[in-house]
C-alpha cells in the first residue's frame, strides 16, 4: 500500500479560532486551528451534543479510521450507532488537543514567521486544551454539552470543563484519571522526555527545519511510557517469558523476548504518527495538571456547588492512574455535594481496559448516558 | 431483560418514602430499591455500595451509586444531604453500626432499617432448648456481625438520637402493618423488621 494515496494532515478538517487564545503561561496564540471531527446530527435545541476528549497519543478520530495514519477508529466499541455513545441519538464532537500534531495548532505548526514552531511554541495546559475546545464550541454555535467524556489525559480534560464551564456541561464522564499527575507519573514521562532531547536528530527543537526526526528518542519514550499502560498480569497472559522466533537465548542484545519485540514494536510505529515536539509539550501538560490548585489543594472545593452529574470510571489493575486517584476524585465530589457515580471495573488489562473490550464498563456507561438523556428531555 | 416483581419488602419501604425525597441507600445492592422508589415515588435516589458487580448493574439501570466502603465514605457526605436514607438487610454487616447510625442521623433527618430480629420467639426457643445458635445459615458461614434483637437496637437508635415512629414485620414474601406501638411485641413476633427512625 502506498503511503503518497493518504490525504496529508492539513487536509483535515479545522475551524480557526476567531480570536486569540490566552494561554495559562501568560502568552496568547492567534489563529489557533482546532482540527475536529463529528458524527450524528446536531438536534433543533443544540441539546444533544457530546464531547470526546482524546489521550495522550489519541486524536479526533474515535470513531472512525484516521485517513492520514490508516489507524483504525480507537474507540470503536464506545462510538458508534446503537453503542452506548449512539451516534443516532447524539452529535458526538472529537477534537485534536491544542498542542497536538493531528491538524490542531502545536509545535509542529508554522510559527507567524512561517517556520515551524518547534520549542518557540508556548507551553500549554490542560486548561489551556479545554479553551481551544470552548472556542471551538462557540464557534459552532454550541451552548451546552449533554456530555464530555474522556480517558486517562481525556479524564483531565473532563475534569477541566467541569471546573471551567461547569454551566456548560449537563453530564462528566472521567475515566481511568486522576485529578493530579503523582510524582511517579511525572518521573516516567520525563525519562520519556530525557530520550527525545537525548536524540541527536532532537536538534534543540527544530528538527522540523532541518528536516531531521528524533525518531529513536520517540519510540523510547513511547516504549517507556507503553509499559505504563499494561499490567503485569497481562504482559504475563501474553508474553510472560516467552521467546521470539528462537528456542535458546541468543547471548546477545537482540530481542530475545517476546515483549522486548512488542515494545519495540510499539517503539517503531508511534513514531510514524506522533510529532515528538508534541510529545513533550501534551506530557508536560499532564504533569502540570492539578484539579484542586485552584482551591488550595482541597479538591472538593472546586466542585463545591456544582450541578454537573458525574459518573467516573476506574480500572482495578490500572497502575498508571490507579482506582485509588478514581476514589479521591469520588470523594471529593461527594464532599462537594455534587452527584456522583463511580465504578471501579475488576480487570486485569491495565490502564489500557478503557480501549478495550470492558462489557460491563460499557453497559454502566450506557446507562448512564441513557438515563441522563431521559433527565435531559433527550429521550 | 427478566423484570422480576419488586420484593415484599422493597414495597414496605417504599410505602414509607415521600414523594421526590432525596434518597441514600446504604448497601443498595443491584440498585433494586433505588429502581422502585425512581419509578414509583419519583425519589432523587443515590446508592452505595461494595460490590463492583453490583454497582455495574445499578449503573446499567440508570442509578446514581458510588462504589465505596459505607463505613469509610459515608462521613464524606455534607449535613443533611438527604431525606431518607436506608439501610436494607445491612446493617448487622457492618464493623461499626454504632457509627453507622450516627452518620446517618447527621446526614437524613429519617431512616428506614430492615434487619434479621434475633429476639423471634423461634429463635429464642432455639437457644433455650437446643443450645445452637440460631440463624438461617450455620454460625461459621453467616457473614453477620452483629447479630441483634430489635429491642437492641431500638436502644441503640434512641442512644443516638433516633426514635422509632413505626414498625413492622417481615417475612420472605410479606410484611406486616406498620404499627406505631407495641414494639415489645414485635420483638417476639417478628422473623425480621423495618424500623421507621427519624430524628429526635
Amino acid at each position: 500500500m502506498a503511503n503518497t494515496a493518504r490525504p496529508t494532515v492539513e487536509t483535515l478538517q479545522k475551524l480557526t479560532l476567531p480570536g486569540p487564545l490566552a494561554l495559562d503561561c501568560g502568552q496568547s496564540l492567534d489563529h489557533v486551528d482546532v482540527a475536529y471531527q463529528t458524527w450524528g446530527t446536531l438536534n433543533e435545541d443544540k441539546s444533544n451534543a457530546i464531547l470526546v476528549c482524546h489521550a495522550l497519543t489519541g486524536d479526533q478520530f474515535c470513531a472512525e479510521s484516521n485517513p492520514v495514519t490508516g489507524r483504525p477508529a480507537w474507540w470503536p466499541r464506545m462510538i458508534g450507532p446503537g453503542l452506548p455513545v449512539d451516534t443516532d441519538a447524539y452529535f458526538v464532537i472529537a477534537t485534536n488537543v491544542l498542542g497536538g500534531c493531528m491538524g490542531t495548532t502545536g509545535p509542529a505548526s508554522l510559527a507567524p514567521d512561517g517556520a515551524p514552531w518547534g520549542t518557540r511554541f508556548p507551553v500549554i495546559t490542560i486548561a489551556d486544551m479545554v479553551r481551544a475546545q470552548i472556542g471551538l464550541l462557540d464557534a459552532l454555535g454550541i451552548d451546552t454539552l449533554f456530555s464530555v467524556l474522556g480517558g486517562s489525559m481525556g479524564g483531565m480534560q473532563v475534569l477541566e470543563w467541569a471546573i471551567q464551564a461547569p454551566d456548560r456541561v449537563f453530564t462528566a464522564i472521567p475515566i481511568a484519571t486522576s485529578a493530579r499527575h503523582s510524582a511517579q507519573n511525572i518521573a516516567f514521562y520525563e525519562i520519556g522526555r530525557q530520550a527525545i532531547m537525548s536524540d541527536p536528530e532532537w536538534k534543540d527543537g527544530v528538527y522540523l527545519a532541518l528536516g531531521t526526526q528524533p525518531g529513536r528518542g520517540l519510540a523510547i519514550a513511547r516504549m517507556a511510557a507503553h509499559v505504563t499502560y499494561v499490567s503485569e498480569d497481562a504482559l504475563k497472559r501474553k508474553f510472560d517469558r516467552d521467546l521470539q522466533d528462537r528456542d535458546t537465548n541468543s547471548f546477545s542484545f537482540d530481542a530475545d523476548f517476546q515483549v522486548e519485540s512488542y515494545l519495540r514494536y510499539q517503539g517503531r510505529s508511534f513514531t510514524d504518527r506522533f510529532d515528538a515536539n508534541s510529545y513533550l509539550y501534551i506530557t508536560r501538560a499532564m504533569d502540570y495538571f492539578d484539579a484542586a490548585a485552584a482551591k488550595s489543594g482541597r479538591l472538593a472545593d472546586v466542585f463545591t456547588g456544582s450541578k454537573v452529574r458525574f459518573c467516573l470510571f476506574s480500572f482495578s489493575s490500572d497502575w498508571h492512574y490507579t482506582p485509588r486517584e478514581g476514589r479521591e476524585i469520588a470523594r471529593a465530589l461527594i464532599a462537594a455535594g455534587t452527584e456522583v457515580s463511580h465504578l471501579e471495573i475488576e480487570t486485569d488489562k491495565g490502564h489500557d481496559a478503557f480501549l478495550l473490550e470492558e462489557p460491563v464498563f460499557e453497559s454502566a456507561l450506557k446507562g448512564f448516558l441513557d438515563a441522563s438523556a431521559v433527565r435531559r428531555g433527550l429521550a | 431483560m427478566i423484570v422480576l416483581a419488586p420484593r415484599a419488602d422493597h414495597l414496605a419501604i417504599a410505602a414509607r418514602v415521600f414523594e421526590c425525597a432525596r434518597v441514600l441507600d446504604v448497601g443498595c445492592g443491584d440498585g433494586a430499591l433505588l429502581a422502585l422508589l425512581r419509578d414509583t415515588r419519583s425519589v432523587d435516589a443515590r446508592g452505595l455500595e461494595l460490590s463492583s458487580k453490583q454497582v455495574g448493574q445499578a449503573l446499567s439501570k440508570g442509578l446514581s451509586v458510588i462504589q465505596g466502603d459505607a463505613e469509610a465514605d459515608l462521613e464524606l457526605f455534607p449535613d443533611d444531604s438527604f431525606d431518607v436514607a436506608i439501610l436494607s438487610r445491612t446493617i448487622q454487616n457492618l464493623r461499626n453500626p454504632a457509627g453507622m447510625l450516627a452518620e446517618l442521623h447527621r446526614i437524613a433527618p429519617e431512616t428506614l432499617v430492615s434487619f434479621t430480629n434475633y429476639g423471634h420467639w423461634r429463635r429464642r426457643l432455639q437457644l433455650l432448648v437446643k443450645g445452637e445458635m440460631p440463624g438461617r445459615t450455620p454460625w461459621h458461614r453467616s457473614d453477620m456481625l452483629h447479630p441483634c434483637t430489635a429491642a437492641d437496637l431500638i436502644k441503640l437508635a434512641d442512644e443516638h438520637g433516633l426514635g422509632v415512629v413505626a414498625a413492622a414485620h417481615l417475612t420472605v414474601d410479606d410484611v406486616g402493618r406498620f404499627r406505631t406501638g407495641g414494639f415489645g411485641t414485635l420483638n417476639w413476633r417478628a422473623d425480621e423488621i423495618i424500623l421507621h427512625l427519624k430524628r429526635k
